[in-house]
């Protein structure tokens, strides 16, 4: 290689060759010429994969737009505030499978977020350095098991748990709160909540997590030399500083939730009207597609589950973004997880992305 | 408290399926049909096993090249804002639903060619959207490990961009990438709403790439939802198999990660 390395790039800090400076050496005529030719080429090629991604995404919405206009055109908006799903009247309104979506995904956030948070906050300050790894590596591995088989878990293990035992308790002690008439059969939304909690805890876990573990050391031992217990500590310096890290890990987990298909068509009953708490059959717009989409009750219907799978598209890309620019931001503004990875023990960086990409 | 429910899961696929999984022939014969007699034979998943390859094949064939390729672009192209916005786009497309991506596939093909509609073609097509952005998310993240020195020592000798990120850049981070895919395969692998539609699912061994083909996370929905307790009984020993093959891909790629971190100088 020594021919073509230009004698006057010698300086060790010329970052990238410059064919100006090439252009004098004799030897350097030859490789240089194909090879920029090569770099376009090459350059080519991955801006094409690259864009094809972004196509990905734009073909997404177009594809199901497109198929969905029969729907669009029938109903407008009347779609997106309609409460009745009828295939034998061909009334389609989506507002029951949204309602079955956010009460679930509500159901799950409630339940996973104190869960998750907890675990976090013993992960990054108080867990010892082995715990931290082993724990971490499990909750790690509940965000890699199939949602088919957290499925087949919720139906044949947690159904008669819910249907035997929690159900009945929650109406004999909380039935003056309205939330649990019905009957416990254990197959409705309460049930369908519970196993998205179990599926989101692990991504708001990892996300809080590296959150709160690229706090500044000096500002957890601010707060301590200020004589603040380790729990005004966790409260006054850590849990302000990382909230729109955690944010963002909770809306990652909400995402999650939102679109969770297999778990939630096996437990959820499958019930095309609006739900009532939280007892009832009901139906997510995820279940509904799972359900409808290829049941040939003529094109209205294929058309209306299309647009439903829009409005779902839509609103998960939205919390997906939001949650990508607010976990960017906080890795952005405290130098990233690789800084604080660098010091106390070892899960690193990467560990978000992973959990992110589980998601 | 937490991990009660994984330990719960483990716990139920051993003592439900563990029995039926170690069951001789439980690996290559066929399902078996709806059966009520307590004599009934449970049988086997070898369709599932034997139909998820083609299915996960293709959908890696498409994937693989598009993710690392698109990962490079997103990497070594940083500076320019468009590299910046493919990951962005890649990020946001790992948190799409994949039953949306499963109607996608399903709702084009009923325009393009609806004899294709429900068959392993589809079935790959469609697990392939799911592993995209996957490949080029964690690629990207190894390929940024690769210290900057690295690229510029390169460039310093003379060897031209294309060179320098195919067989330097990648090469180095080529056990990073590596896992990365594995866990995008293992993904693939346990993803059922995709194929709800187009894979279609079969009692029968794999028929050709126009036929509706057999899947593990299929089998397990199919049988979870049976009344009767054979076909269950087979659920459980799939749950387990599929249970076995993510959690010791995951554990294995993670001790990888790890220990590629630590040699590059990030931990």
């Amino acid at each position: 290689m020594c021919p073509s390395t230009p004698p006057s790039a010698g300086a060790g800090d010329q970052h990238r060759i410059d064919p100006m400076l090439m252009a004098g050496t004799p030897g350097a005529q030859r490789t240089r010429a194909p090879s920029r030719w090569a770099d376009l080429g090459f350059f080519v090629v991955v801006a094409i994969a690259g864009a094809a991604v972004v196509v990905l995404a734009l073909a997404l919405v177009g594809v199901l737009l497109y198929n969905a206009r029969a729907s669009i055109g029938a109903f407008g908006f009347r779609y997106l505030y309609g409460v009745t799903w009828s295939p034998n009247g061909n009334i389609y309104g989506v507002v029951p499978f949204v309602a079955g979506t956010l009460i679930t995904s509500a159901i799950a956030l409630a339940l996973a977020i104190p869960l998750a948070l907890g675990s976090a906050v013993f992960l990054a300050t108080r867990a010892p350095s082995w715990l931290r790894g082993a724990f971490g590596t499990a909750v790690e591995l509940l965000a890699a098991i199939p949602s088919v088989i957290y499925g087949l878990w919720g139906l044949i293990v947690l159904h008669p748990y819910m249907a035997q035992t929690v159900e009945p308790a929650l109406q004999r002690y909380l039935s003056w709160t309205g939330l649990f008439r019905g009957t416990s059969i254990g197959l409705d939304l309460l049930t369908a909540g519970v196993i998205l909690a179990v599926m989101t805890v692990p991504t708001i876990t990892a996300v809080s997590r590296d959150a709160m573990a690229s706090v500044p050391a000096a500002q957890r031992e601010a707060a301590l030399s200020l004589g603040a217990t380790n729990w005004e500590t966790t409260r006054m310096a850590v849990l302000p500083y990382s909230r729109s890290g955690i944010v963002g890990g909770v809306m990652l987990g909400l995402g999650r939730a939102l679109g969770e298909t297999m778990a939630v068509v096996m437990v959820i009953g499958g019930a095309d009207r609006l739900p009532t708490p939280l007892l009832s059959q009901g139906q997510t717009v995820a279940s509904l597609i799972a359900n409808e989409l290829a049941s040939n009750n003529g094109p209205l219907q294929y058309s209306a589950v299309l647009e439903a799978g829009l409005v779902l598209l839509l609103i998960a890309i939205g919390v997906n973004a939001g949650a990508r620019l607010l976990v960017g931001r906080v890795f952005r503004i405290t130098g990233g997880p690789v800084e604080w990875a660098a010091r106390p023990a070892r899960k690193a960086a990467a560990s978000t992305t992973q959990v992110v990409a589980k998601s | 408290m937490v991990l009660v429910p994984l330990f719960d899961i483990v716990y139920e696929a051993f003592r439900r399926g563990g029995a039926v999984l170690f069951e001789g022939g439980f690996l290559t014969d066929v399902p078996p049909n709806a059966c009520s007699q307590l004599s009934c034979q449970t049988v086997g998943i070898g369709p599932d096993i034997v139909g998820s390859v083609p299915v996960i094949g293709l959908a890696s064939a498409i994937a693989v090249p598009i993710g690392v390729l698109a990962a490079i672009f997103a990497a070594e192209y940083r500076t320019r804002g468009v590299g910046r916005a493919v990951s962005f786009v890649a990020d946001v497309l790992t948190g799409v639903p994949s039953i949306t991506l499963g109607a996608f596939v399903y709702s084009f093909f009923v325009l393009y060619d609806p004899r294709l509609v429900v068959s392993a073609l589809t079935g790959g097509l469609a697990l392939s959207l799911v592993m995209v952005p996957i490949v080029t998310r964690s690629t990207e993240e190894a390929l940024r490990l690769v210290p900057s020195s690295t690229r510029e020592a390169a460039l310093a000798l003379g060897i031209s961009k294309w060179k320098t990120s195919l067989r330097i850049v990648l090469l180095t981070s080529l056990p990073g990438t590596a896992t990365g895919v594995l866990l995008a395969v293992s993904r693939a692998a346990g993803e059922a709403a995709p194929l709800l539609f187009t894979a279609g699912g079969s009692l029968v061994y794999f028929q050709g790439w126009d036929r509706p083909t057999a899947a593990l996370p299929l089998l397990i929905y199919q049988f979870a939802l049976s009344p009767y307790a054979n076909q269950q009984k087979v659920a459980w020993g799939a749950t387990l198999f599929l249970l076995l093959l993510v959690l010791s891909v995951n554990v294995g790629s993670r001790a990888v990660i790890r220990r590629l971190k630590r040699r590059m100088g990030h931990n």
